[in-house]
């Protein structure tokens, strides 16, 4: 067992997903499952192997200190679900920053 | 009511005490927004006070499909502090995302840096009280801003609030983190020695010129850890964080207060919970914020929308050469050329009022030091205080001032007047030359003008005049207030003191 | 039949010449697809949105241009199904899922706007597995597309429907992006060409991330030359993406029209077949390894140890990174919000609306993800994943000391029927066996077809992988074995797709 439902449940907490409990076990199972598959990747010996940053090894790309004209607050703000005062509403917020 | 466990109540043990059982331990993460033209990862423009949404694109906004492209300014700047805060540069780095849900970051991640930052293992060294503290900084790195909230309903903090307003100008400005090491040993200096700091780093960032470092506009931010253990132990105690501490004053308030808080936890048995506080400005104390045991994992990994930064030898060696003149570096300079004996208590009273300079530049406009300190620390630092400003941004220049004094040296203004020329010299009349000639501030000279009044003076007091033909030379005061007042106080009292002898035949 | 049906028998090379010639407008070329697509998605259901006013204006513009006497670009006024990941101001952009339902994006992928300044004509978005992620189409929320050779089975995924578009005729030219497998699978599958470029050959400003570091935009055409040329018009440097290739294009097109694989030194992987392959689709493999060798190719077996290891590595580092490109999809500033009472939490808000607005692969994979980035995990997971990485980068490597181009089959079996996989994810996963190898590693690769399995004449696809930045390599051996197989048949493959009317494609058109 690779995985309890338990720790699926902070997982779930964790990235924010509010699943059912019917979900939760099912998700259970087939995260178990895959975690044990993907965990073949213990097998490989690969002390002193650097990790993998890109495919041609680019180093330093960067952008001049340059104004760019903005999207503009309306159009910013159009798709939003809610907005109030020139600003992006949302729910009260509990965790504090 | 303290978060201590539950049964344990305790009140504060008052500051000399509290050190005096205890060691305290401190350290300071400072956040400086960077002053480049343009956002960390994209073209916005990283304004202050626009219209809320107004300075957003794709990128800060963090839309699907939008990525980021490092501000090479950015990168600059940062190596700039990390030389100046005599910090090792990395040769190779990579940013990092900070992976947490939060309604201010629209990516719900924070491009950072992690085990790679760009700086490391530097030092800044610190004056307090005559003794130099040497800080260590164990990392500068490079992050990106988030948005700013607004809690609506309740008192306009997060508790209670019905819903929040998100503003997302400041999402994306270039964050510089300068995190201390532990700082020990510093007993009943501790508070002093984190307010130095702050001051110190403050005036670093002004002259590398990369921030504005306005810690009541933001782009100076201040986190406060304090720590204390039993005088003696081996070990040293659990650390708080501090938030919320917006000037330096506060700096030095939230070190203060903390200390106590704790030193009476301890002493009522109970134990110090590793927790995030939040700074009350108007109750000078701390209350509990969020929790840090239950610490926030947060899921670090490599960004993988960014190269790594691999600063070449040349480019950093160039920003090491440009580098100005640093301002430990320049006051030893200016207190040399002004070779004036002064006290360090003095020392520091100048420094903290952020003096110096102007007062090294009103004595080489002509002024002597006294002078110019006590303009400057007098009636201009009451002037700035009232206003809640900066010394150096009222509206007279150190020229002008030296100007003033040289007025009073060659009789054409007193004490008096020169304070009045000072008014209108701040008032934006004009230079003190023209606010005397406009307002007729000068002091009255003619000698037939000055002749009569005193006669009049005379006339007008004839047991006083009595007294000093008599040889009474004290009671003259009661007719230079009369002549005084007859000028408008625009005599140079002196000399009409020795008039007033003159006539009445005692000089 | 009506002529229209004939223009849509086309490759893009040759409509692209008709409209430079006047021969045909780009407008008639624009209302005969349109009309394919209104007579043939009912059954294919390649596209969640058919912007059939905004394709016959950038058509009308096209000719306006023409007949200014203005230069056209080689592909100018050819039609093309867009993958809905990519953004589009005048068009929805739902990535496949309920949770950007409606999203009109305020800019326009590189992408998009590469091909809009080429004349290129976007007849709409297309159906995709939700957010990338799948290999079938059956994890889009908007319910699966069609295999145009046989409807009730799958069009491969993620870009299915892209896939399932140019197999029908609805456009000869498609976009897809590949992260795992999702342009070439589908490919193999369809009876097409599927093209991954090298990682950072074309901009992913745009892209709506899945896997930062493996996605990559690439065509899906029904010739090698048509590949060839959308290839070139999508690539090059994009200052707004820093992972995008400063280097210039590999000379693609001019290498599919060369066609020559004389002296090539072909390698075949040996850890990318046996077991687990379906017969037809090895037996047709195994001829077209024959038919490289008949045309001059030096053909050896090369050994890439780490291969096996791929598969873990890649379901470890694309649901890392996908767990984080995702968390913006909170209900905070655009897309779907539920649960917003006024008493809820935002917390609660973004949990409620992620639950209800996301898929189930889509939840499974964010969880994947995020446990394997937990501290604690992070060293013996992810970290391990991409030093498994840097070895699978390695054996490519090497073996390309040996060989100029490697091949596989493109996927181990043909179409699957729909249903057969979709509860089972890791039955689900091995699609992308033989193709996940390249992404990790970035290099190019293609999938070509190489005819249809005896057993069920479904399409099997050929992959030649070739070193990063020689994607040109990959036309040079694709042409040679399309122009040898179709000289073979006589006619196109695609022809012989009996799913929906494929009326006018007959023996002659398209060649």
């Amino acid at each position: 067992m690779s995985i309890t439902r338990d720790e699926v449940a902070h997982l779930a907490r964790l990235s924010r997903l509010a699943l059912s409990d019917d979900e939760l076990e099912r998700f259970a199972g087939q995260l178990d499952v895959i975690i044990s598959a993907v965990a073949r990747v213990q097998e490989v010996a690969a002390a002193g192997i650097p990790p993998m940053t890109h495919a041609a090894e680019l180093a330093n790309v960067f952008r001049e200190d340059i104004v760019v004209p903005p999207l503009g607050a309306d159009v910013a703000l159009a798709q939003a679900p809610a907005a109030e005062l020139g600003r992006f509403r949302v729910p009260r917020i509990l965790t504090e920053d | 009511m303290t978060q201590t466990d539950a049964a344990v109540t305790s009140h504060p043990v008052p500051f000399e005490e509290a050190v005096a059982r205890y060691d305290p331990v401190i350290g300071l993460e400072t956040h400086v927004e960077l002053s480049t033209a343009a956002k960390m990862f994209c073209g916005c423009p990283t304004v202050f006070g626009a219209d809320p949404n107004s300075a957003v694109c794709p990128v800060c906004l963090g839309l699907p499909g939008s990525l980021p492209v490092i501000n090479k300014a950015a990168i600059e700047y940062t190596i700039r502090i990390g030389l100046a805060l005599n910090c090792s540069i990395a040769t190779w780095c990579r940013f990092a995302r900070k992976n947490y849900f939060y309604p201010d970051m629209p990516k719900n991640y924070q491009i950072s840096q992690y085990d790679e930052p760009l700086c490391t293992d530097g030092w800044l060294d610190v004056e307090v009280g005559g003794t130099t503290v040497r800080v260590g900084i164990e990392r500068v790195h490079l992050e990106e801003d988030t948005g700013k909230s607004m809690h609506v309903g309740g008192s306009g903090r997060i508790h209670g609030a019905e819903y929040s307003l998100v503003d997302y100008n400041r999402a994306g400005i270039p964050l510089v983190e300068v995190v201390t090491k532990p700082i020990p040993g510093t007993g009943a200096l501790a508070p002093d020695v984190a307010r130095a700091y702050v001051a110190e780093l403050r005036d670093l960032m002004r002259a590398l010129d990369v921030s504005d470092v306005r810690m009541e506009q933001g782009s100076l931010r201040c986190d406060v850890n304090t720590s204390i253990a039993p005088t003696g132990s081996a070990q040293w105690g659990t650390r708080t964080e501090t938030k919320n501490v917006n000037s330096l004053r506060s700096v030095e308030r939230a070190v203060r207060t903390e200390i106590e808080r704790q030193a009476g936890v301890l002493d009522a048995g109970g134990r110090i919970i590793q927790e995030t506080r939040h700074f009350n400005e108007s109750t000078g104390t701390t209350t509990s914020g969020r929790s840090k045991e239950e610490a926030q994992d947060y899921r670090y990994l490599p960004e993988p929308d960014l190269v790594p930064v691999a600063p070449p030898p040349e480019w950093v060696a160039q920003i090491r050469a440009d580098l100005p003149e640093l301002p430990a570096a320049h006051r030893v300079r200016v207190w040399q050329q002004l070779s004036w004996n002064v006290l360090p208590a003095d020392k520091d009273a100048i420094i903290n009022a952020g003096a110096l300079d102007l007062i090294a530049e009103t004595v080489a406009a002509g002024a002597s030091p006294e002078q110019a300190r006590n303009w400057w620390l007098g009636e201009l630092s009451r002037r700035a205080n009232a206003k809640g400003a900066e010394l150096s941004s009222l509206p007279i220049s150190p020229e002008q001032v030296a100007r003033i004094c040289g007025l009073v040296d060659s009789g054409d203004l007193n004490n008096k007047l020169a304070r009045q020329v000072l008014d209108g010299v701040l008032a934006g009349e004009g230079s003190p030359d023209e606010v005397v000639a406009a307002r007729g501030l000068a002091v009255v000279t003619d000698a037939g003008v000055l002749t009569a009044a005193v006669d009049d003076a005379i006339a007008a007091n004839p047991d006083i005049a009595a007294k000093i033909r008599a040889g009474k030379t004290a009671a003259a005061g009661a007719l230079v207030g009369a002549v005084m007042k007859a000028t408008g106080g625009q005599a140079d009292a002196a000399s009409v003191r020795e008039l007033i002898l003159a006539r009445l035949g005692q000089s | 039949m009506t002529s229209g049906n004939d223009l849509t028998t086309l490759t893009a090379a040759q409509m692209a010449a008709a409209v430079a010639a006047g021969e045909v407008s780009a407008v008639e070329l624009a209302r005969a697809h349109l009309e394919r697509i209104a007579q043939t998605d009912v059954q294919v259901r390649a596209f969640l949105h058919r912007a059939d006013d905004v394709a016959m204006a950038a058509a009308r513009a096209v000719d306006d241009r023409r007949t200014a006497g203005e230069p056209l670009g080689p592909l100018a006024g050819v039609p093309l199904a867009l993958k809905d990941v990519f953004t589009t101001t005048d068009m929805p952009t739902t990535c496949g899922s309920k949770i950007l339902a409606g999203w009109q994006p305020p800019y326009d992928a590189t992408i998009t706007a590469r091909l809009r300044a080429a004349g290129v004509v976007i007849l709409g978005k297309t159906n995709m597995d939700e957010f990338a992620m799948g290999s079938s189409t059956e994890n889009s929320a908007f319910g699966p597309s069609r295999n145009p050779w046989d409807l009730s089975r799958v069009p491969g995924g993620s870009s299915g429907g892209s896939a399932a578009a140019v197999a029908a005729y609805q456009a000869p030219l498609g976009i897809g992006t590949d992260t795992g497998g999702s342009i070439r699978q589908p490919a193999a599958v369809c009876g097409l060409v599927g093209v991954k470029p090298t990682y950072g050959g074309s901009s992913r400003y745009g892209l709506v991330a899945f896997a930062s570091s493996l996605d990559t935009p690439g065509p899906l055409t029904r010739t090698v030359l048509d590949a060839a040329l959308l290839h070139e018009v999508i690539s090059g440097h994009d200052p707004h993406d820093s992972t995008s290739l400063a280097a210039p294009v590999p000379p693609v097109v001019a290498a599919a029209r060369n066609a020559d694989v004389a002296g090539l030194r072909v390698g075949v992987v040996t850890e990318l077949g046996g077991e687990g392959y379906a017969s037809g689709v090895l037996t047709r493999f195994n001829e077209a390894v024959e038919l490289l060798e008949s045309l001059g190719a030096k053909v050896t077996e090369v050994s890439c140890p780490h291969f096996g290891y791929a598969l873990p590595a890649y379901y470890l580092i694309a649901p890392s990174e996908c767990s984080s490109n995702l968390a913006r999809f909170d209900a905070m500033r655009y897309g779907l919000r539920i649960g917003d009472d006024g008493t809820a939490s935002a917390e609660e808000v973004m949990s409620e609306t992620r639950a209800a607005g996301f898929g189930a692969e889509v939840k499974r994979r964010i969880m994947l993800g995020t446990y394997a980035l937990s501290s604690g995990y992070y060293d013996a997971y992810y970290g391990k994943a991409q030093q498994v990485r840097t070895l699978i980068a390695r054996d490519f490597a090497s073996a390309f000391e040996q060989v100029d181009v490697l091949v596989s089959p493109a996927t181990p079996t043909t179409a699957f029927p729909i249903g057969e996989r979709a509860d089972d994810p890791m039955a689900m996963y091995l699609a992308d066996l033989c193709t996940i190898p390249s992404n990790l590693a970035g290099n190019a690769a293609m999938s070509v077809p190489c005819g249809l399995a005896p057993e069920d004449g479904l399409p099997v696809g050929l992959q030649i992988m070739a070193p990063v930045l020689a994607d040109d390599r990959l036309y040079r051996v694709g042409a040679a074995v399309e122009n040898a197989l179709d000289q073979r048949r006589g006619h196109p493959l695609l022809a012989e797709a009996s799913g929906i009317d494929n009326a006018g494609a007959t023996a002659e058109a398209g060649r």
